[in-house]
């Protein structure tokens, strides 16, 4: 059975497109501002100019480091099964993170989210089967923004069972939430062996790592958690206008991220992954909706698939829209970016719920998103051509009085041959739409953020963890000057 | 196997789709002289009765329905002989005609109404499709129908409905059949228009319809 799959490259383009990536990482080499892997990278045989904080990193050095990364890995669930397959052409999805701002169902004006927005959310995204992980999507305005990040993890450890993509903010929280899952986990050995989350690190286009994310980076490596990179040229902006040259841009920065990452932790697990974004040219924004984006994401994809034999596993951010609101604009940008992302066969893809340029959550929109999710994982999986007969023997069978569908041959195949979508998709005749309150499908969708939440099963947590958890996280708020934690709702 | 045993799985049969085993087991419960009436009452129809409400929740889809119904069919096809042949009979809930009327090819509605009623008890008599008004007439006739189901799937075959019903009048029919109405673009403003007994906007609606025809004959309404 055939698997569509889209490459936008020609084999020849990626070929020029990796020898000029590993050229920039020579000259003009790369900028980094952390110590650490400024010293991993001399000892590793880079040039290093410790004063300008310059590496320039030879091609063999960068081969030698790339053969190190695993070109798989699993990511467990609460169950300790391993539910996500960052391998091959496997793809999942989970929402877009970090959102600053929540859009409620009927206002044109968002906010900020807080501690009861983000237990909403994770019940939501635990609810909905087509969402593969959870995220930490919302920065709870509630806690001070210095740990904003290791309290996000702190909610989703309690509310969630399905494997988690996060990131830090600092270096210091980095470690916080390493106690937070190690704990979760069953210490710091299970943790490695049976990852339940993987960390977002970011270089800074063009071609330059802070201290913050790149400390993340070696830390991730030296803990064995896996580290996903996000480098997000904007095309025209802080990158190539060209979508080719951003993407060899884009292909530098992560080089030089598996460079370090493997320096510091040989054989740890990371991702090819990123956050680019075609620059408007009008407005001055990054639009995550925009064509150019989603073209940029699949040839970096792409080359991230061809960079070693059996490539190395990759993220993308899509499935997002830089409408303000639930609207047309939001679906037909979502629709794009998830289902261009399956035919690539991205094996995480970031940002369902995602709205306004990756900044603002809607619920109603991670619902409407997980019914695209529905439909272009169907698409992935193609045209069943199993059997011995494809058509002749039914049509055949049922002859020219039709009636197919009194067949035992379509009860037996109807539910794997179709994506059957919940009510949010208005497949009734006018009349029964009539019927049911004439609702478009911001509406609908808000009906089933509300079932879906009703029906959340608290997660089995032994209260003696559930304690560990409140004091590892209670103890960096405290250094932040907060007494005591956000009560959670019930 | 207990009583209670078989009555489960000849619900399972039903909810399965299995028409095979339905019939069978019918046969093995005839053989053993189990009452064809409780098998029907207890086991069969509890099965339709849970795939209406599976339906009704979003858990079963048309085929499931059809199926459930068809494998419903198999079993009353043996066990309806039997409780006669016991001098005893089904509480028969109604005769009905039905049929896609005339110039309108369209097949699955009416197809699937036909296979809850008869699900449900009712004899139905489905003349399939493009039906000619004079032949539904005869029909009603011939078998001293209760009602007639009358599927038009397309606007332009609508109007045949009502010419159905004006042919029902000439021919002094009209008051001994109830007339039901149904398809896509049928609504009950037109059934009223049209002076229909009854209408249902789409198949989902055709095991509630049957099921309440079932409990308020004679007063009932309904549609096709």
């Amino acid at each position: 059975m055939k698997q569509p799959k889209l490459d936008l490259l020609a084999p020849e383009t990626v070929a020029r497109v990796i020898d000029e990536a590993f050229e920039l990482l020579w000259d003009p080499g790369i900028r980094v501002h952390a110590d650490q892997a400024l010293e991993l990278l001399a000892q590793g045989g880079a040039e290093v100019d410790f004063e300008g904080r310059l590496t320039r990193i030879p091609r063999g050095l960068a081969e030698r480091c790339l053969a190190t990364v695993p070109t798989s890995f699993d990511l467990f669930d609460w169950d300790g099964r391993p539910t996500v397959h960052y391998a091959e052409d496997q793809v999942h999805f989970d929402p877009g993170s970090a959102a600053i701002e929540i859009l409620d169902h009927g206002s044109s004006s968002s906010r900020p989210p807080a501690t009861a927005d983000f237990v909403q959310f994770v019940k939501l995204a635990e609810g909905l089967p087509q969402i593969d992980a959870v995220a930490t999507s919302l920065v709870c305005q509630d806690v001070p923004q210095t740990v904003g990040d290791l309290y996000r993890l702190y909610l989703v450890l309690r509310f969630a069972r399905k494997p988690v993509v996060t990131g830090a903010f600092g270096v210091d929280t980095w470690h916080v939430m390493r106690e937070l899952l190690a704990t979760a986990a069953g210490g710091s050995a299970a943790l490695a062996a049976r990852p339940i989350a993987v960390f977002d690190v970011c270089p800074s286009p063009p071609l330059l790592w802070s201290e913050i994310t790149c400390q993340n980076l070696i830390d991730c490596a030296r803990a064995r958690i896996p580290a996903e990179l996000v480098s997000m040229p904007l095309a025209g902006a802080t990158g190539p206008v060209t979508l080719i040259g951003s993407v060899v841009q884009h292909a530098a920065e992560c080089l030089s991220g598996i460079t370090i990452h493997q320096l510091a932790g040989p054989g740890s697990p990371i991702v090819w992954g990123g956050s680019p974004a075609a620059f408007d040219m009008r407005t001055g924004t990054p639009p995550m909706g925009a064509i150019e984006t989603h073209m940029i994401d699949l040839a970096y994809s792409q080359i991230g698939k061809a960079i070693k034999p059996g490539g190395v596993p990759t993220h993308a951010y899509l499935g997002m829209s830089d409408a303000k609101v639930v609207d047309a604009q939001c679906g037909l940008e979502s629709m794009s970016g998830a289902l261009l992302g399956v035919l690539a066969g991205i094996n995480m893809i970031s940002g369902p719920g995602m709205l306004d340029f990756e900044s603002c959550f809607s619920l109603e929109k991670l619902v409407l998103d997980a019914e695209i999710i529905g439909m272009v994982k169907r698409l992935k999986r193609g045209i069943d051509d199993s059997g011995s007969s494809l058509g002749l023997e039914i049509v055949r069978q049922v002859g020219h009085q039709g009636g197919f569908l009194k067949t035992r041959h379509t009860r037996d195949h109807f539910r794997s041959e179709q994506y059957i979508p919940s009510a949010v998709i208005d497949r009734d005749v006018r009349q029964t739409w009539h019927d049911k309150g004439a609702k478009d499908a911001a509406a609908r969708a808000h009906e089933r953020v509300a079932q879906v939440i009703a029906a959340y099963q608290p997660k089995p947590l032994d209260p003696h963890l559930v304690r560990e958890l409140e004091a590892i996280t209670l103890n960096a708020a405290k250094g932040e000057g907060m007494d005591q934690l956000p009560e959670l709702p019930a | 196997m207990s009583l209670e045993n078989l009555y489960e799985r000849m619900a399972q049969s039903v909810l399965a789709g299995e028409a095979d085993g339905a019939a069978a087991m019918a046969r093995e419960a005839v053989a053993s002289g189990l009452d064809p009436l409780e098998a029907i009452n207890r086991g069969y129809r509890v099965g339709m009765d849970r795939v209406g409400e599976l339906f009704a929740r979003g858990e079963y889809f048309l085929p499931d329905l059809i199926l459930g119904g068809e494998a419903m069919k198999s079993a009353l096809a043996v066990l309806d002989p039997a409780l006669k042949a016991r001098g005893g009979a089904q509480p028969v809930l109604g005769k009905v005609v039905l049929g896609t009327v005339a110039g309108d090819i369209h097949e699955i509605g009416k197809t699937l109404v036909g296979t809850m009623l008869s699900a449900s008890g009712f004899e139905v008599f489905d003349l399939g499709t493009n039906v000619k008004t004079e032949t539904f007439i005869e029909k009603v006739k011939e078998t001293g129908a209760d009602f007639i189901g009358l599927s038009a799937l397309l606007t332009t075959t609508m109007r045949v409905q009502k010419e159905v019903i004006e042919a029902l009048e000439r021919a002094g029919l009209r008051a001994e059949v109830k007339v039901l109405v149904g398809g896509a673009p049928v609504t009950q403003k037109w059934a009223d228009q049209i002076g229909a007994d009854g209408f249902a906007e789409d198949a989902a609606s055709a095991v509630a319809i049957a099921k309440k025809l079932a409990a308020a004959r004679p007063a009932l309404l309904t549609h096709c």
